[in-house]
């Protein structure tokens, strides 16, 4: 089993000196692939961080970072543009559409930075799509649609480029029931295809659809276990 | 990613705001317009200023006989000279000495003029032509005056003293009508004059009827009219534009000889150097055109300074957008190059847009100039409005691209 994500001794700390605050203080971790991780905590807990600096978003203070075998911690812009296109698949709380932009045009977006093809792009954003259930929505623009359809468009941009990791950053804190209720099953689904999943959230069901649940609290994981009622 | 997609979003971000977007194209524009419209007027007024003179001839002197105190030597040559004091009117003889191809080598041809200021009749008609003067054969080609029906009279009607003329065409309107004019017979102040031409239509310059203008032979027009009163002035052109100088010192060296002006004189004639006046006007209106490519200048950075608001604006804005485009991988130079190019797009849509007004305001006469387009003003504004696009453009855009993501992603 290939190690997709590989934290060591991770430290973030924001301002200098006395005033200084430790986001992430001494996080180790590592997820294999295929694995289905909720990462779970308080505000302040340091897992927003911990998701940001997992995507290749921000930096550690010290310690090091390794995503399905490449070291992050030392990459320059460039390369870790290049990171965050091909191994990682992003979806926010606020879902981060591209606004006045087709669904279609959204999904295509990351492979076009990527440099793959027209005829290609559009195959596989029809695809991507098509898993999510939105054939029937490819032309409209993220204002027609509603939230739930909105995070559905950003599960399909970030599963279009066949990520190592779909990261999720509280993707259910804008959505109502119903629409957290078929976004958490496209989820099971797609871990069910073999992609590895990690969801940061505060909900304690969400949480409980992982496998695996990591607790935060003040910049350090403090339980780390097989969730019971779903690992096999 | 491709150029061609980076155009495609740029164009995306542009048509998104189309308000903003035209209201920059327009500043642009207006720059780059007044720019071209404004050196167009500049080049106009000091073309206008070098033909009027080139009509003249850049390699024409005139020797004018000197102030005697009163009056001055202006046009009417039938004014009584030979009872003033000192000065030594000049003469047919003077200029004939101008003639010399060993002492003057730089002097093409001479032509000495005989103003007179009289009435012509034929009996039913009368036309006192406003330039009514005794020349030589040169001076068609000094005064640049074309023959449009009959013939130049020639130098052997000017030794013979015949009393022939050519007559413009105002004077042959007043005086024939219709009628053709060649072989009539007309009375001026009593003389009698056979019309053997008449000269192409000049058009006025000022208040000055060119085609009011009656030409004799100079012998005929001194012995029978004005009497030996000495010359209204006598033209001399230059071989070349560069020898107008030497011409004129030569011309000094042979008249100070003739007139007996001893060395630290000053002369009893006037020399009138076409040459010098051209570069006086020229320079002048070098400066006009300087000054308002200057004013022009300003407003085509003013219309740059508007790019740049713009485009921090519209970066400030999109920041966010930046923020996902990064998240999901797009390379700094994508976003680099999407804002450059909607900058590059807007100057140069701007600048085409400005050329074209350029070209289409040129057409019009401002402030009575006709205004005549510098290309290298063209290309000047257009290259200016690019760079200016670019250059503005390039430092939003650097920003917007050195965006860390995360921080791009918080801003809302």
């Amino acid at each position: 089993m290939t190690t997709v994500i590989d934290v060591q001794n991770a430290v973030k700390r924001y301002g200098i000196g006395d005033s200084s605050i430790f986001a992430l203080d001494g996080v180790s971790l590592k997820i294999e692939a295929g694995e289905y991780v909720a990462i779970m905590g308080p505000s302040g807990s340091g897992k927003s961080t911990l998701m940001n600096i997992m995507g290749a978003l921000d930096n550690l203070t010290s310690g090091k970072y390794f995503l399905d075998g490449i070291e992050i911690s030392s990459m320059d812009e460039n390369a870790l543009a290049v990171v965050r296109g091909r191994k990682i698949g992003f979806i926010f709380q606020s879902f981060n559409l591209i606004p006045r932009t087709t669904a279609l045009a959204n999904v295509e977006l990351p492979m076009a930075y990527q440099g793959i093809k027209g005829a290609e792009r559009r195959k596989r954003a029809e695809a991507a799509l098509a898993v999510v259930g939105l054939t029937d929505r490819m032309s409209h623009e993220p204002t027609e649609l509603s939230g739930g359809q909105q995070q559905r468009v950003a599960v399909a941009r970030a599963l279009a480029t066949r990520p190592a990791l779909l990261l999720a950053d509280e993707p259910t804190g804008a959505l109502d029931s119903k629409s957290t209720h078929d976004l958490l099953d496209l989820f099971d689904q797609i871990n069910a295809a073999g992609r590895t999943v990690v969801v940061i959230t505060h909900e304690q069901d969400v949480g409980e659809r992982a496998k695996r649940i990591i607790r935060m609290r003040d910049g350090k994981i403090i339980s780390d276990e097989s969730n019971i009622r779903r690992a096999s | 990613m491709n150029i061609f997609e980076s155009i495609k979003f740029a164009l995306r971000g542009l048509t998104t705001n189309k308000l903003r977007t035209g209201l920059t194209t327009l500043g642009i524009m207006i720059g780059v317009m007044s720019v071209i419209i404004l050196i167009a007027v500049g080049n106009g007024s000091s073309k206008a200023v070098q033909q009027s003179l080139d009509r003249l001839g850049t390699n024409s002197l005139q020797i004018r006989p000197g102030e005697r105190g009163f009056g001055g030597g202006g046009f009417a040559g039938a004014r009584q000279r030979g009872g003033a004091s000192s000065a030594v009117p000049l003469t047919i003889a003077d200029a004939q000495a101008l003639v010399d191809p060993i002492n003057a080598p730089d002097v093409k041809q001479v032509s000495p003029i005989m103003n007179a200021n009289v009435t012509c009749s034929n009996g039913t008609s009368t036309s006192t032509p406003s330039t009514f003067s005794g020349v030589w054969p040169t001076y068609f080609e000094a005064a640049n005056a074309q023959i449009a029906t009959g013939n130049y009279f020639s130098a052997d009607d000017v030794t013979q003293g015949r009393h022939v003329a050519i007559i413009g065409s105002t004077t042959a309107t007043e005086l024939f009508g219709t009628d053709n004019p060649i072989g009539q017979s007309v009375r001026c102040g009593g003389i009698p004059f056979t019309i053997i031409g008449t000269t192409k239509v000049k058009g006025s310059t000022g208040f000055l009827d060119g085609d009011s203008l009656f030409l004799a032979p100079i012998t005929a027009v001194e012995s029978s009219i004005t009497g030996y009163t000495g010359l209204s002035s006598i033209i001399v052109e230059a071989k070349t534009a560069t020898g107008t100088n030497d011409a004129q010192s030569e011309i000094t060296t042979i008249l100070n000889t003739r007139h007996r002006i001893k060395a630290g004189k000053s002369a009893d004639y006037q020399i009138f150097n076409q040459a010098s006046l051209l570069s006086t006007s020229a320079s002048s209106s070098k400066t006009f055109t300087v000054l308002l490519g200057a004013v022009a200048g300003i407003s085509l950075l003013v219309g740059g300074i508007g790019i740049t608001n713009i485009m921090l604006v519209t970066v400030i804005e999109r920041t966010r957008e930046i923020g996902i485009r990064k998240a999901i991988g797009a390379p700094k130079r994508v976003i680099l190059s999407q804002f450059l190019i909607e900058a590059t797009i807007l100057s140069l849509v701007g600048g085409l847009m400005g050329v074209l007004g350029g070209f289409i305001g040129s057409h019009f006469t401002i402030a009575g100039t006709k205004p005549i387009i510098v290309p290298s003003s063209v290309f000047l504004a257009f290259g200016v409005s690019i760079l200016i696009g670019v250059f503005f453009g390039g430092y939003p855009a650097s920003r917007a691209a050195s965006l860390r993501p995360i921080e791009a992603l918080r801003h809302e």
